[in-house]
């Protein structure tokens, strides 16, 4: 078995098993681990496909980021000795059918499609044709969302701050 | 084998081929891989308890005592025996622990600075990765540390290991910030994230010195808030020994102990390089513009040697700040990063992209 290959499974193991592990262990410290586990084999996966940039992103916002804020916030609030009740059984079999009619539906897509496998060698992801066209406004331009967004993200931390002072 | 003290890309050049030219491809990228990591893994663990022995020696000397001298000639064997000693020890079981969490936060602080110190440059041609987008990665590695210690300070179920994580969660969080702000500087300097680009940029003279004034601001602001995102003394709020007995790691025990040491240490290390690789040339020797005679004279020092040189000094003058300044408290510590740190940086890189769109610059 080629080396790629082996890793594709193992980082797909990793993924599955932990995916499948954030949802049924009942301790929530243990939940925001595996799916940090979850985002770093995912990181994985773009470092395979030579994508190192965003893999570079998804370690920064969501590994260190994302799962950072999560486990700060159960630091604050939750007790190490708290668990999980079991959910209900009616609950359980909804998630479940949600869940794997989810899972049919993509699977489906996906046997479907035809990928073609190409042989150009990788193509070299260039960082100032990135930030170029981030902030370009021209053809294919992205300063406008990437604008909207900044204003979007203002407007939260300021609602932030508010809830936090409310009453002071 | 052709051996050259001044660029060991031949030497690289010629295991690879005699690996591939043995083995099939597969095998030979295994060894490749399983040799990078046996000498990263040997090179972790000699500067981690060298840096030990030298923050007691340095601590020692600051303080007018003559610091370890029993172990070895200038007890320069004494960080082994220590680990001998911790490597012996009873690992204390905590019932009412997370023991999941317990036992794997130490391996996520080691595995993150681990991941990072595969992408320094130690010397011409000596580089297990080279990303083109080198300082990046090393950010997105380093700020995985953390989550160790938030593990650590939570799966202990005791107060003093919980109040630790979080200060430290929020330190990190913070000082990360200017920690990329300023190395931003220099990215935006020499035009690239890639650390080797970084390194060949500045052959005719330092970025520090290349880029005067604010790349000196830049550095200045580096070394305060990465000296702060290692929880490193005046900034050691995660483990302040005379209020939370020692913070996050304070229910570990033996090697897992030594873990969060070493851990310590070698993300000091990693630190250190770091600046010294952006700011001060890495292994690229002092030279000043196009005086051929001085930059001749300059290259006879093997780059290996500029390179610990230069790591060496700022760790010096990181473990500097720990002796000589008193601890901060932590809502001193956030007012300096919000405040003073993070504006300032923000100017800097304002100013840096204007000199740099004038060309007001050392080119």
């Amino acid at each position: 078995m080629a080396l790629n290959v082996l890793m594709f499974y193992l980082l797909s193991a990793v993924i599955v098993i932990c995916s499948i592990l954030t949802i049924t262990t009942t301790r929530i410290l243990r939940a925001a681990f595996y799916l940090l586990c979850v985002l770093v084999a995912t990181a994985g996966f773009y470092f395979m496909v030579d994508y190192q940039f965003m893999a570079g992103v998804q370690l920064v916002l969501y590994a260190g980021g994302i799962v950072v804020l999560i486990i700060f916030s159960i630091l604050l609030t939750s007790h190490i000795s708290h668990k999980f009740a079991k959910p209900e059984a009616s609950r359980l079999i909804m998630g479940i059918l949600v869940g794997a009619s989810g899972f049919a539906l993509s699977t489906l897509a996906i046997l479907k499609y035809t990928f073609i496998p190409t042989t150009n060698p990788a193509m070299k992801v260039d960082m100032q044709a990135i930030g170029l066209q981030l902030l370009g406004t021209g053809k294919n331009g992205y300063v406008l969302p990437f604008e909207v967004i900044s204003i979007l993200l203002l407007a939260a931390m300021i609602g932030a701050i508010i809830i936090a002072k409310k009453g002071k | 084998m052709p051996f050259n003290i001044y660029d060991f890309s031949g030497t690289t050049k010629a295991v690879d081929q005699f690996l591939y030219s043995t083995m099939s491809p597969t095998w030979a990228f295994v060894v490749e891989l399983a040799i990078v990591g046996i000498i990263i893994l040997l090179v972790y663990a000699v500067v981690g308890l060298y840096l030990v022995y030298a923050e007691r020696k340095v601590c020692a000397f600051m303080q007018n005592r003559v610091g370890p001298n029993r172990v070895g000639k200038w007890g320069l064997i004494q960080t082994i025996a220590d680990l001998i000693k911790l490597l012996m020890k009873e690992l204390v079981v905590i019932r009412k622990a997370d023991q999941l969490l317990f036992n794997i936060a130490p391996f996520i602080l080691i595995i993150a600075s681990f991941m990072a110190i595969a992408a320094i440059p130690f010397a011409k041609g000596l580089q297990a990765v080279d990303f083109n987008i080198g300082v990046f990665y090393m950010m997105a590695v380093s700020s995985i540390g953390v989550i160790g210690t938030l593990l650590a300070g939570w799966s202990s179920n005791s107060k003093y290991s919980l109040i630790g994580a979080i200060r430290s969660g929020a330190q990190v969080v913070s000082y990360e910030l200017s920690v990329g702000l300023s190395l931003l500087a220099v990215v935006i300097f020499s035009g690239s994230m890639q650390l080797s680009v970084i390194i060949e940029s500045q052959a005719n003279g330092w970025w520090i010195f290349k880029g005067h004034i604010p790349a000196i601001i830049a550095f200045v602001m580096f070394l305060v808030a990465s000296t702060a995102e290692i929880n490193r003394g005046p900034f050691d709020l995660a483990e302040a020994e005379s209020e939370l007995t020692a913070g996050f790691h304070t229910e570990y025990s033996g090697i897992r102990f030594a873990f969060f040491f070493l851990g310590e240490y070698m993300n000091m290390f990693i630190v250190a390089s770091l600046a010294a690789t952006v700011f001060l040339g890495g292994w690229m020797p002092l030279h000043i513009g196009n005086l051929a005679g001085f930059n001749h004279v300059m290259d006879f020092i093997p780059p290996i040697v500029w390179y610990f040189g230069k790591t060496v000094f700022i760790i010096y003058v990181i473990m500097w700040f720990k002796w000589t300044f008193p601890r901060l408290r932590i809502d001193q510590l956030l007012t300096l990063e919000w405040k003073y740190l993070l504006p300032i940086n923000l100017v800097n890189i304002l100013v840096i992209a204007f000199i740099v769109l004038m060309g007001w610059y050392i080119k």
